[in-house]
């Protein structure tokens, strides 16, 4: 199967008095379909991961292949029209606009990408929050909804533009454990009817188990994952 | 509705105080700016239309506007005469009807000769100083606004009445005289000529209302002890704004001084500038301190909307986007201050309108305030501008933001 997103020797440095590394040398290849989990203990570079394979940091050294596409020498604004078009994220926070309705909340990417009318872009959104089972809330404000919810629109606008992969730092790191279990079901339901490929950055031992591949990160380089 | 447009309007519908303030501050700015300017501009307009109809737009003078060069200096570039005394001419125009035919002839306007000399006023043992400017009744309706000028009797009533004057109403006054009143009008030779109120008249010019007769021409003559003399020519144009042109064109042709009445009133042309001057500072600097007020606002809006920046940016939103939605934010800002500041403004300048007061260089009796769309204009202008400006600081640095920065430190 292709490699929808791959690395070769991806590195982020921070420079400065003390200079850190933060992903070192990392060579990987994530094929088009599954759920992937990220995972390591804390400051391995999980999430660092996660921002250079997501295009949203520039890596130091090394490449990102997105469906094939070299994007190291990309600027700002191709980076950006990448990430609108072809990426998801869902991060541990909800990062929802608070003045927008779940729906606006939902449309914003649509918009950005003017990919189509805007009666069409409305509908879409709602579809999608009816199949996320929020279909009486999509006229709310994220301050009228309860954390699982907004995770859930949260996870409704990675999707809006339909993208091939879907990144998710830490997507239920602030859940209760019925709205972790919601959330899982939803990747697992991506995954399997709509063959969707998702990574996630995840502490959970239970979230890791369910995803089909495991990549474990420590001192920002892979390693293997602790048996059990 | 547009996504820069959406988000922008939902930012300020959702920080309504904050959009208020800075719409007040701005309105407030735009407000006394126009009312500022309403008045000074008004007020200057009114004297500056007092003093035109008032004056002749250009006066000729039996005068030189230079000495006269003497043969040296004719003959040798780097020749210099000074202190020669002049040759005594006989005063007065030389062939005064000529000039005024060749003048008719291109001048836009019309013209008048007169005779302008000086007077005591003698009258119940005051002695007050006068010009006495004899005048031709048929030709002066012409050239100045007299008739209109008149609060009793007529023009014509110098033809009427034997040494007939049409007198200014403050030298009346202060003399304690009235219409029919027989006065004494003392020249320079000394032999005094009777003379009785035809007429009175009020320019609104206080230096001409209590300084000023006019005569039938021939008694101006006496009193200057010259028959035939003429020593001015009175040009009144069709524009009076034309006034300098014509009159450096006039002084070319006929070679005696030719007086603009801007030249004649020069240094409160220049206290009008320098007023200005100070206006536009004064007003700049009221809208400078209001777009203050709206930097303040963005650069608070934009740090508490960080996050949403950093969300925007990851989703995927380019940077001049999210740069516009900020910069749209000020001006919407700017043109709601601009909005009300402009029916604030229109309502202070009724107001300051309506204010009964007296000016010291006429006779106004309110506040004299114009309304000019320019003024709107501007003043809206600059304050959408400075709005602009102040916000595309804060856009800048807002768009500018990186999300993985934000990202972490909200992790």
């Amino acid at each position: 199967m292709a490699a929808i997103l791959a690395a070769e020797g991806l590195t982020r440095r921070l420079s400065g008095d003390l200079p850190v590394t933060l992903v070192d040398g990392v060579d990987l290849s994530i094929e088009e379909g599954g759920l992937v989990a990220i995972t390591g203990p804390s400051g391995s570079g999980k999430s660092s991961l996660l921002y250079l394979l997501g295009l949203l940091d520039a890596p130091t050294a090394g490449d990102v292949r997105l469906a094939g596409q070299r994007t190291a020498t990309l600027d700002d604004e191709a980076r950006a029209r990448l990430r609108l078009t072809m990426l998801g994220f869902v991060f541990q926070f909800h990062f929802l606009l608070p003045e927008f309705s779940a729906l606006e909340n939902v449309m914003l990417p649509m918009r950005a990408l003017k990919a189509m009318p805007e009666t069409r872009m409305r509908v879409r959104a709602a579809e999608i929050l009816e199949s996320l089972g929020l279909a009486d809330h999509i006229g709310k404000t994220p301050d009228k909804l309860s954390g699982g919810q907004r995770q859930r629109v949260a996870i409704a606008r990675a999707l809006a533009n339909r993208p091939k992969v879907l990144l998710a730092d830490e997507p239920t790191g602030n859940l209760d454990s019925a709205s972790t279990a919601q959330v899982l079901a939803i990747f697992r339901e991506l995954v399997a009817e709509h063959a969707a490929t998702i990574i996630m950055v995840t502490h959970d031992p239970g979230l890791a188990a369910a995803a089909g591949r495991r990549i474990h990160v420590i001192d920002g380089r892979l390693a293997e994952p602790p048996s059990g | 509705m547009n996504l820069v447009v959406h988000i922008a309007w939902t930012h300020i519908r959702h920080r309504l105080r904050q959009t208020l303030v800075g719409t007040l501050g701005i309105a407030t700015g735009v407000g006394f700016s126009i009312m500022m300017a309403s008045l000074m501009v008004g007020s200057q307009r009114d004297f500056i239309a007092t003093l035109v109809d008032t004056l002749p737009h250009v006066s000729i003078r039996d005068e030189q506007r230079h000495a006269q060069r003497q043969p040296a200096e004719n003959a040798y570039d780097v020749a210099a005469v000074s202190g020669v005394r002049p040759d005594e001419n006989r005063p007065g125009l030389k062939n005064p009807l000529a000039l005024v035919n060749a003048l008719e002839g291109w001048v836009p306007g019309a013209v008048a000769t007169s005779v302008t000399t000086r007077a005591i006023v003698r009258y119940a043992g005051r002695d007050l100083a006068a010009t006495v400017l004899g005048i031709d009744p048929r030709r002066e309706p012409r050239v100045s606004s007299l008739p209109k000028q008149m609060r009793q009797g007529t023009l014509a009533a110098l033809n009427a009445v034997p040494n007939g004057i049409i007198i200014g109403d403050g030298l009346m006054n202060k003399l304690g005289a009235r219409q029919g009143a027989t006065l004494a009008l003392v020249p320079a030779t000394g032999v005094p000529v009777d003379a009785r109120i035809a007429g009175v008249f009020h320019s609104g010019v206080r230096a001409v209302d209590e300084g000023q007769i006019y005569t039938l021409t021939r008694t101006a003559q006496i009193l200057a002890g010259q028959t035939g003399l003429i020593n001015e020519i009175r040009i009144r144009l069709d524009d009076a704004m034309q006034s300098r042109d014509v009159a450096a064109l006039v002084e070319a042709q006929v070679g005696y001084k030719a007086l603009s009445w801007q030249e004649a009133n020069e240094d409160l042309m220049s206290a009008f500038m320098v007023r200005n001057i100070i206006m536009f500072t004064v007003v700049g600097a009221i809208l400078l301190v209001a777009s203050f007020g709206t930097y303040n606002i963005v650069s608070t809006i934009t740090h508490e909307k960080t996050r949403d920046i950093a969300i925007m940016k990851a989703l995927g939103l380019p940077r001049a986007t999210v740069r516009r939605i900020f910069v749209l934010e000020a001006l919407l800002i700017g043109v709601f201050g601009a909005v009300l500041g402009c029916v604030l403004g229109n309502l202070m300048t009724q107001a300051l309108g309506q204010v009964e007061i007296k000016v010291p260089f006429g006779d106004a009796t309110t506040l004299p305030v114009i309304y000019d769309g320019m003024h709107y204009l501007g003043a809206s202008l600059v304050a959408m501008a400075s709005s602009l400006i102040a916000g595309f600081l804060p856009a800048r640095k807002a768009a500018a933001l990186h999300p993985v920065d934000i990202i972490r430190g909200a992790t």
